[in-house]
């Protein structure tokens, strides 16, 4: 009926990630030719150095792109569900800054005390540990004003409130923090998809999976409520335990991908809008899989400016997906001044 | 519900009590719903007609007392068994752009549909009869958010009957609608009630409409709470007192309100 040419969007999207994953292999400091890719990947007489940059870098780097781009989407398409607001997203609503304050106690707060990890595995479980803590004190501060507070801006702007709380927080311990700790959260905090280490991988992989598993079982209630609790309620949906689960989902995607790459703005709010506006549709099944695709292609793209491909310096991930992500922000607010 | 017992009712209030931490609306309410009736619930506003109607789908709980669906309680069923029993139509205005009509109403489908909320070959029929019935089969591939206030009542009113419920129950369905969609809304539900069979019940402010329409009446009037048939309610005088102090009065003769002064 009206899906005619949904099935071929969603392969145009996928080449899009396939095409960009390439490319984020090929270019870099380094531009590699894509012989040099194909020998490197495929035979094992190749040269070493390739398959280091290759098998120790870029590739890791591209999957957490994906990863990283298909979670964040997947949050803040929740995000406007739960809250029918189609300017939230985990970064607006404060719970990416929340997840910056807890990394920042341990970073920072942890060097004042004195305390140092023994372990690489125990300060990256630490890392996590804090970035879950701090945005799911955020998102439950948030869900608990928004049963009171129906406005929708109101929501935002107490999300803006606690982000601005968490900076004040994170700067008083910047300024008392010595120079080593500060440098190595500046780095933290300028956001890299690259400085993940195949521990972290190991960590970032099956969280995020399941965050997005649990982002797909929640289709069909996310679809009831388009129209609002009530009615999901009472067309069967319990409404606790979803908002339960999109709370566990949030708080495992946009708080792992936080810890680990750093804060990185405005994915969230602003792919799921473009999946709107490719599908013209509201239907999460669509919208789901998609948000997630082109997360994914759009957060390739980001870091694939973001290594300025000839030159040798790269510039910070999240400048990129802010200069991406904010013109379709506010395209959304001009042209649909009303979506939920 | 295959068979339909008349007698048998199919909402009961027993003892019930509304209201909040603060305040009591009603007290002790009793009240059998009879299978296919049309009832409008009548009352000022702040009465608690809304509180009523949601503490029935279970969507509040009362401060005391209990509310049956063919003798179970809602105390004792899931959001899915009411569901299954009770469709609610609220007050909420969707305007969600890109919300196609038909999926609007295909979402009447969710107790029934599998984890993702794929619509079968029934469901899908399901939805186009119920589009049919209130006469929005055209509209199936129109966005929500460009259909007039009526349209979108109607479309709301498929949904429920997409839920394929026994109960519908409608919250202000003709607030915001003009004098002509208010009635062609409430003939539209009278005829679902009667020919369908279905129980409905829904709150108004439209006296006038409710009396030339509906089978039984609610009436709610600063705590007390009357349930009859339309007859035996403005044969008792309980009309007639909805307006003391007030501007307007029942002209019983001919079955509407008007002003006092001339």
């Amino acid at each position: 009926m009206k899906k005619k040419y949904h099935k071929l969007y969603f392969i145009i999207i996928i080449l899009a990630v396939v095409t960009l994953f390439g490319c984020d292999i090929i270019f870099g400091s380094v531009t590699l030719s894509l012989s040099q890719v194909w020998s490197a990947l495929f035979s094992a007489d190749s040269d070493e150095a390739i398959q280091t940059i290759i098998w120790r870098f870029r590739v890791p780097k591209a999957i957490v792109a994906i990863l990283a781009g298909a979670a964040l989407s997947a949050s803040g398409l929740q995000m406007q569900t739960l809250f029918r607001n189609p300017l939230a997203g985990p970064y607006v609503l404060g719970i990416s800054s929340g997840a910056s304050l807890g990394v920042s106690m341990l970073i920072l707060g942890l060097p004042l005390l004195r305390i140092s990890f023994e372990s690489d595995i125990l300060r990256n479980i630490g890392v996590v540990g804090a970035a879950w803590f701090g945005s799911a004190a955020i998102l439950a501060a948030i869900i608990a004003v928004s049963t009171r507070i129906k406005d929708i801006m109101a929501i935002l702007i107490l999300g803006m409130m606690f982000g601005s709380a968490s900076g004040a927080i994170v700067e008083i311990l910047q300024y008392l923090s010595p120079e080593g700790a500060l440098k190595s959260f500046v780095v933290w905090s300028m956001g890299s998809l690259g400085g993940v280490t195949t521990t972290q991988l190991a960590i970032l992989v099956p969280v995020l999976l399941a965050g997005l598993v649990i982002s797909i079982l929640l289709i069909k209630p996310l679809n009831t409520l388009l129209l609002g609790e009530n009615y999901a309620r009472s067309m069967g949906v319990n409404i606790n335990v979803v908002r339960r689960l999109i709370f566990v989902s949030t708080t495992l995607l946009a708080g792992t991908i936080t810890a680990f790459c750093g804060p990185i703005g405005f994915i969230g709010i602003a792919v799921p809008h473009m999946a709107r506006m490719f599908f013209m549709e509201a239907d999460h099944k669509t919208l789901m899989p998609a948000s997630m695709l082109l997360g994914a292609a759009v957060m390739l793209l980001c870091d694939l400016i973001a290594q300025l491909p000839g030159s040798e310096m790269t510039v910070p991930i999240n400048s990129i997906t802010a200069l991406i992500g904010i013109p379709i922000v506010i395209l959304v607010i001009i042209k649909n001044k009303k979506i939920f | 519900m295959g068979d339909n017992n008349k007698a048998k009712s199919v909402i009961e209030l027993q003892h019930l009590t509304l209201g909040y931490d603060d305040r009591i609306l009603f007290n002790d309410v009793n009240i059998n719903f009879q299978v296919g009736g049309f009832t409008a619930l009548l009352g000022r506003n702040g009465t608690g007609k809304s509180t009523l109607l949601r503490s029935i789908v279970k969507l509040i709980k009362p401060l005391s007392g209990d509310v049956l669906i063919g003798g179970h309680s809602v105390k004792n069923m899931s959001t899915r068994d009411i569901a299954a029993q009770i469709s609610f139509v609220s007050t909420e205005e969707i305007k969600i752009p890109n919300l196609k009509v038909f999926d609007v109403v295909g979402l009447g489908r969710a107790p029934y549909t599998n984890w993702i909320g794929r619509l079968d070959r029934k469901d899908k029929d399901m939805v186009y009869q119920s589009l049919d019935m209130v006469g929005m089969l055209d509209f199936a591939d129109k966005s929500v958010d460009k259909l007039s206030d009526g349209e979108r009542q109607r479309v709301m009113i498929s949904r429920a009957l997409a839920q394929d419920t026994p109960i519908i129950l409608l919250d202000e369905p003709t607030a915001f609608l003009d004098l002509p969609n208010k009635y062609e809304i409430s003939l539209l539900l009278r005829r679902l009630a009667h020919e369908k069979n279905k129980t409905i019940i829904f709150s108004s402010h439209d006296l006038n409409i409710s009396l030339e329409l509906c089978d039984t009446l609610v009436l709610i009037e600063g705590g007390d709470v009357h349930y009859g048939t339309t007859d035996s309610l403005v044969e008792e005088g309980h009309i007639q007192r909805l307006f003391k102090n007030t501007q307007l009065f029942f002209d019983k003769k001919n079955m509407t309100i008007k002003l006092k002064t001339k």
